[in-house]
Order: C-alpha cells, then structure tokens, then sequence
C-alpha cells in the first residue's frame, strides 16, 4: 500500500506514442510487456542480472525491468518488435538466425537487442569486446559461441550495407 | 507410491521405474477432422499393443482414437502433413529433428510437415521430455506410422489407377505409377477424404544410410518467431480478462500458517484472494496489485526447517543414509573385499556434490482457465500429461476435464517436471471465475523449485602391478544412481545407491546423478592413473573393453592432440563415460593464476557419439551447450542453504556461466549409421567437470575432490 496513484504519462515505443496509466516507479517492463502487449522483452531475473529484458532507450541498451517507466519519458524506446522494417529482419536478427544462435532462445530478444546497442557504438566489435559487452546477458542453454559469431557477422553485413 | 518411504526418497530416478498411466483420449475422430479438415489420417499401434489385443472390440471405435497409440499423422487436402507427438520443445529442437524423420520416411518435402506437441487433448499419451528419450523412441515411432501413411498413400492410388500397389512409387510427395508415367501427388490423393485408418506399425523403417532429409543440418523450424520476439512462451500469454497470480511464500521450507487475516486485502478493488491451508494467493487485474494484495496480507508462520545446513550437508547425508539398501540399486560381482587387500596399489577417496539449481531462463509459469468445470492450462512443462495428472489429482476432476498444453518452453534442463505454477495459476483461477497467470520470480524459481541433489561418493578401489582394475567399490550417498556403473573392466566391483530422506525438493537435472558419478568415477580413475605412474589416457584403455567408449576417448585425444607436455600453469585432463546409449569423453585444457589461485578453463574438446546423427546442427548446439551449462556445476554453481532458506537465490549470488567463462569449444561428432540414433540432451554434459578437474590437478598437484571445484579460485598452492 501506500503506492502513488497512478497518473497519465506518455512514453514512445517502437515509433508509436502511448498514454500509460501507471505508477510511475513501475519498470518499464512490465508496461511493455502488460500494457502494451510487447512480450518480445522476457522477465528473467528481475535484477538487471540477465538481460533477456533488455531494450534500447534513447539509442543505449537498458535493462528495463531495472528502469521506471517515468525514466523513458521523453526517450524514444526501441524494442524487439521495432527491429523489423517492412517485412525485413534487421541484420542483427538476420544473423541470429543465420548462425542458429539460440537453443530455447527465451535470451535471445535481449542478446539482440544489446547486441544492436553494441554495433551502434562500436561497428566492427573483437570476440573480447562482444563477449565484455554480453557478459550482463545470461544464456543458460550454452549458445555463446554462435551467438559472439552472429554478432560478427551483423557487424560484417552492416558494415557492407553502410558503404 | 504405495510405501509411505518412498515419498521421502529421491524424486529424479522414478521414471525409469514407472510405466506410463492408462491412456485417455478426448479427441474423438469426428473432432479430428474438424480441426484438421478432411484428408487422411493414420494411426500406428505398437507391435507389443497388438498383440495385446485380443477382443475385436478393443480396436478402432468410430468415435475414438485408438488406445495403444504412440504417433499419428494426418495429411491433409493441401498435402501439408502434421505429425502430433506428445513430447515438448524446450530448446532441445526435437519439434525440427522429428519434423525431419517424418518428412524423410513419409518422402514429401521437409516444409510441408508440422508438428504439434504437447497437448494432452490432441496428442499421443507421453510419459515426459526427459531421459534423452525423444530420438530413441521417437525416432522409430513416428517414421513407423509415416511409413504406414506411405503404404496408404500408395494404395489409395493403385486402387484409383486399379494396378497392384507393389509397382507404384512414392517419392516427392507423389505416388508414381513407373510403368505408365502417372502420377498424383499426396494432396490429390488426400483431396475430398476423411480416411482415418489404424495401421500396424512395422519395421522396416528406412535404414539411417538411406536417410536424405533426417541426417542433415536443417535450420530450426519456427527460428524467424524466436529472433522477432513473435514466439510466445507461457509467461507471454495474455488472454482476455486475465488476472495475474501472486502466491504468498513461506519464510522458510516446512513452514505451516498459524496466524491468518486477509481483511484488508480483501478490501482492495478487484482483487481475489485464496487462502487453502498453507497456500495463500491473490489474483488481481495488474501484477503490481497481486503484490500489494499479499502485502497486505498478515500471515504468521510457524517454521521447522531441515536441520542442517549447505555448510555441513554431506556429514548429514552419511549419516542418515538408510542402513538398509535396496535391490534394485545394488550390483556385486567377484569378491571386492578379498581383491582390495591383496592388490599392488589400493586407492580410497570421497567425492561431494553440492546442491545446484537448474535456473531456466525462462521461469515457472502458467495460465489457467476454467470453463464450464473444465480446466486448461498453458505451463512450460516437460510432462503434460503428468500435470495433467496431477491438475486432476488435485481439483478431484477426471483427466478428460484437464488439457495441458506446452508452449515451445524456455528452458527446463531436467527442472520443469512438476506442475507447480500450473496448480497455482489453476487454483486462483478457480476462486476468480477468469484465467490466471503466475509467473514465478527469479527468486521463487531459485527457493522453491527443486534442484539437483546434493551427494557423498565414496570409492574403494585397487590395482595391479601392471595397472590393470582388480577391485572396485562405489557407493552414492543420495545424489542418484545414473551412470553409477562403471564402464571399465573390473573383475571384483560393488556399487550401491543408498537413499536418503530429501532435505531440500530434489529432483532431475540435466544427466541427473551421472554427472555426480562420473565426476567421482573419472577423478578416481586420474587418480589411480597416477598412483600406476600411467598416462591416463593410456590407463583408461588399458582397462576398457567398450568399443565404443573407446572410439569417444580416441577421437577426443586425437582433436585435443593428447598427450601434450604442459607449461607452467597449464593443465590438461581427460575423462569419459556412457549413459543412456550414448558415449561421451571431454579433454580440457585450463590455466591457473599462480597469484590469485583464479582457474580459466581455456579449451574443451568434447567428443560425442549417439548413434545415427539426425541433425548435426541441432546436435552440435546441444553438445556445446551442455559442455558450457556443465562449466558451472563444474567450477562454480552450489544452492546454499540454512534455517530452511536459500541464501543465495539470485543471479547476483548464484553465479552461471557467462560469456567470459566460455572457452575455445570443438565438438566431435562420430556418427554411427549403423546403430539406431540416441538422445543427446544430457550425456554430453558428464565428462565436463571430471576432465577439467583432473587438469587442474595436472597443472596443480592439488586434486580437488568437491564439486563445485573452484567456487573462489584454488587455494593453497
């Protein structure tokens, strides 16, 4: 008890602007995921331990189960779900699925989605610098390998579609 | 269970005791269609039910499935096939592999077949995803009724055509007449039918050398749905006028509800809550309002934890071993006593396994609705039917009012055989008259779970002057008896499983107690290498009769280049082993920080053979897998446990592999077309921690005897 009354906050997700009525200390997970039916970013540990609810906010990778919704006021949010542009697979998602880089694949949204924060900064990652980067995303079937593979492979196709 | 004891022992093992339950199928035939649209649909009965059946009556029921039933297939009239398993997908990509087999042994194009899975209400009956059982029996069952579809197909166009069905031809999702050029494809055939037939199911199927579609590394069907975040998992689903489900935890294990007053939770708009003896929940339109619900919930507990700790569990466990050992976990052959004292070399040690937690990404959750006294429930589960069973054990239902169905599930290792989130979700989902979900926390999924027993092993061992086995005695204190065998050649060898009373909710994991005897096994056996002053490759073999083991240990030695001189603080360790009729044997190379005592592994060859490979892709990933996930049994993962709490129930404080834990991995994949294909689920994880554990003493001296091995680095060198 003793919450504050939810009020009317607008956030922008995917593009799209959305009116919440939420308490504003609310993660901006479960909104995504409860609110506005984007159940592409996964609850996994509830502690920004494990990654799988990893989106982009403002362009940066964030753990949104670590951050209020009112934190994304003003920020534009990118999740999975606003990866794909008409039908395409952005070349992150592309290489993913290039290099079968999943197993159950319920960490995969979230390794996706740090793995474009990563490219953003840093277009042509080493393995050290992918494997330092995903050190905060949990997979626990044991897909890291192919997974540092996808990732270098997205940076080589979106380096080839850059020039 | 009839005796009173057994609920008390060890929960993992007792499906390899058990047969499945009496089978119950509300799907009726006229119902079948309907869902599928006309076509033709085929049944395959076992031989052994065949013969069971004796009054003609048993046999197909216009209204029914047939009973004895392990795999069905319908092809319909767009020629799409779906093929329905009662097995779950849980990242294993068995719903690709058994797509595969069907595809391969119906001839028709790997794209046209579907399989649904784990679906108590439109499935075949299915024990459980567990045992790396899918390939072995699967494999064999569904290629026997797309077999039998073949066999349909053809005759349903030499009686068209009106020829002798020996000469037509199905390839290409087409019967072919050779002789005149005819032809029609399935879904011509299919076209305008609802032929239901129930058809022996028989061998031949085609032999694994003939295989074109199964055998090939074909891409994870669905994969598109897994990287857009379209997949929906349990926790996922939202269906109208859902509740979340929130249940209130007890402080600590055997704690029982004393004081209870849920007025003013009860006062807060649309909320329910359900007090049922120790179980207490609250559903509310918003997960947070579930929260608060139960915050506002004064409950008062009366605790009586297990009276022992992680600190001193395996003291406990020795002592309240039961003194009496059952039959069917004890094997002796020779005279173990008589060889021990006349040996050249004798070689006795204790081995620990501690308590380690499966931690699925994805974790506990279901969905349930009630309608009209009907329950279904959506949870990520490795044994519908078993929820089932148990959804209907506890709401006093018949099975037919109960359907189970498994969402392609994040993860479960072993770990997802219970119905608990389902139970729950069901139980609210009663009191509120609308679907609940409950999800678990991560915290709940680390408290209230069940985890992979902790374990005492002791050995007493001796060898010859020449280095050869002369006696061997193995006993697991309550971890399990998987793997407890031993695949060396010992003429005097006893092995005992002695059970104990749990003391935190045990159950399967991944490989379950193999690792655990694998780990003491194969560390025994670098031991006794060294004691015989043996490379313990050489030593191994030396003592090895298995042809196949062989064939893992040499291939492994040969990738990984064994035996190599080793630098300071480099180390390289060897170990193998069978269970569940595949073959496994891991050479690790790792590194010890001679300041710190930090211990990198830095290069693991695994070498692994299940017989026919169905999809080497699939494989390879779950090889690999199961080598990175056995890193932190290995090297780091134990629950720790006091005053009837986990104390360590985060990821923060539980610590899994991670990227920078992963080292160089290749993955040897022998294939045996000559030898009907086994599970890979969980074999491939057992060599992982023995061999780097024997490589730290390589690099060391210092033989660690305790898994996890190195929880805060290696002390005292």
């Amino acid at each position: 008890m003793g919450d504050t009354m939810p009020k009317a906050i607008e956030i922008e997700v995917n593009g799209k602007r959305y009116p919440v009525q939420y308490d504003p200390e609310t993660p901006l997970l479960y909104v995504l995921r409860d609110e506005l039916g984007l159940t592409g970013s996964k609850y996994g540990c509830g502690e920004g331990q494990c990654g799988a609810c990893t989106v982009l906010i403002g362009g940066a990778p964030r753990r949104s189960c670590q951050i209020p919704v009112s934190a994304a006021v003003g920020k534009p949010v990118t999740t999975v779900e606003g990866l794909e542009k008409d039908g395409r697979l952005h070349p992150v998602q592309q290489a993913f699925l290039d290099a079968g880089a999943f197993q159950c694949a319920y960490c995969t949204t979230g390794m996706i989605m740090s793995s474009v924060g990563l490219l953003q900064s840093n277009t042509n990652p080493s393995s050290a610098e992918i494997v330092q980067f995903l050190q905060g995303n949990i997979c626990r079937c044991g897909t890291h390998p192919r997974i540092v593979e996808a990732v270098h492979q997205a940076a080589q196709a979106m380096q080839e579609r850059g020039r | 269970m009839s005796n009173e004891r057994e609920k008390f022992l060890l929960e993992p093992e007792r499906y390899e005791f058990t047969s499945g339950p009496m089978h119950h199928f509300e799907l009726a035939r006229r119902e079948f269609f309907k869902l599928l649209g006309a076509g033709i649909a085929v049944f395959a009965i076992a031989k052994n039910a065949q013969a069971q059946e004796t009054a003609p009556s048993r046999g197909f029921h216009p209204q029914e499935l047939p009973q004895e039933i392990s795999a069905w297939l319908h092809i319909g009239e767009d020629g799409t096939v779906t093929a329905f398993s009662g097995k779950a997908e849980m990242g294993q990509n068995i719903r690709t592999s058994m797509a595969q087999n069907v595809a391969d042994e119906l001839r028709v194009p790997f794209e046209s077949v579907r399989m649904v899975m784990g679906d108590t209400a439109l499935t075949p009956f299915d024990a459980g995803t567990f045992g790396s059982r899918t390939t072995p029996t699967m494999t064999p069952q569904l290629r026997r009724v797309a077999s039998a579809a073949r066999d349909l197909l053809v005759e349903v166009a030499a009686k068209e055509w009106n020829v002798a069905p020996e000469r037509l031809k199905a390839a290409n999702a087409k019967v072919t007449d050779p002789a005149s050029g005819r032809s029609l494809t399935y879904a011509a055939l299919a076209r305008g039918k609802t032929l239901a037939q129930n058809l022996p199911a028989e061998d031949p199927v085609t032999p694994p050398p003939d295989w074109t579609i199964a055998g090939k590394p074909v891409p994870k069907v669905d994969a598109r749905d897994f990287v857009t975040g379209r997949h929906q998992y349990t926790p996922d689903l939202r269906p109208d006028g859902m509740l979340y489900g929130k249940i209130l935890r007890p402080p600590s294990f055997g704690a029982a509800l004393v004081v209870y007053d849920d007025r003013a939770a009860k006062s807060l708009p649309g909320v329910v809550i359900v007090r049922d003896g120790n179980f207490v929940g609250a559903a509310a339109p918003t997960e947070r309002e579930a929260r608060n619900a139960l915050s506002a919930i004064r409950a008062q507990w009366k605790e009586d934890p297990p009276k022992t700790s992680s600190r001193e569990i395996f003291s406990y466990l020795k002592n309240n071993a039961d003194p009496k050992v059952d039959d069917r976990h004890r094997t002796q052959r020779g005279s173990v006593e008589d060889a021990l004292t006349g040996a050249a070399h004798r070689l006795d040690a204790a081995y620990t396994v501690a308590y380690i937690a499966h931690a699925p990404l994805e974790p506990r959750a279901a969905v349930a609705e009630w309608r009209e006294g009907k329950l279904t429930v959506w949870t990520g589960s490795q044994r519908p039917f078993g929820v089932r069973g148990e959804l209907a054990d506890i709401f006093h239902i018949p099975e037919s009012n109960v359907r189970v169905i498994i969402p392609d599930t994040g993860s479960a290792y072993g770990g997802k055989h219970t119905g608990d989130a389902a139970i729950e979700a069901a139980r609210l989902a009663r009191a509120a008259g609308r679907p609940v979900k409950v999800v678990w926390t991560r915290e709940e999924e680390f408290t209230w779970a069940y985890f992979r027993p902790a374990g005492v092993i002791e050995v007493r061992s001796a060898i010859n002057s020449d280095g050869k086995l002369v006696a061997w005695d193995f006993h697991n204190y309550h971890s399990g008896s998987s793997g407890i065998e031993t695949p060396y050649a010992v003429p005097n060898a006893r092995t005992e499983y002695h059970a104990v009373p749990l003391v935190l909710r045990s159950g399967s994991y991944r490989g379950l107690a193999a690792t655990a005897n694998h780990f003491a096994r194969e560390t025994h056996m670098d031991a006794l290498a060294h004691a015989a002053k043996m490379d313990p490759l050489e030593f191994r073999m030396k003592n090895l009769d298995d042809a196949r083991l062989r064939a893992v240990l040499e291939a492994a030695a040969k990738k990984f280049a064994w035996p190599r001189a080793t630098k300071e603080g480099q180390g390289f360790g060897i170990a193998a082993g069978n269970e569940k009729g595949s073959y496994v044997a891991t050479c690790a190379e790792i590194a010890v920080d001679k300041n710190s005592g930090a211990v990198r592994v830095v290069h693991l060859v695994t070498a692994f053979e299940c017989g026919a490979i169905v999809n080497p892709d699939g494989l390879r990933n779950q090889v690999v897998g199961a080598n990175i996930q056995g890193l932190g049994g290995a090297l780091f993962e134990a629950i720790e446990f006091e005053n009837g709490r986990i104390t360590n129930p985060r990821f923060s404080r539980y610590r899994v592999p991670r990227f920078r834990d992963v080292p160089e991995i290749e993955a040897v994949l022998l294939d045996r077309k000559d030898i009907a294909p086994a599970g890979a689920g969980e074999t491939p994880i057992m060599a992982v921690a023995p061999a780097i554990g024997n490589a730290i003493f390589n690099a060391t001296g210092t033989r660690l005897n305790a898994l996890p091995l190195v929880s805060n680095g290696l002390k005292k060198i």
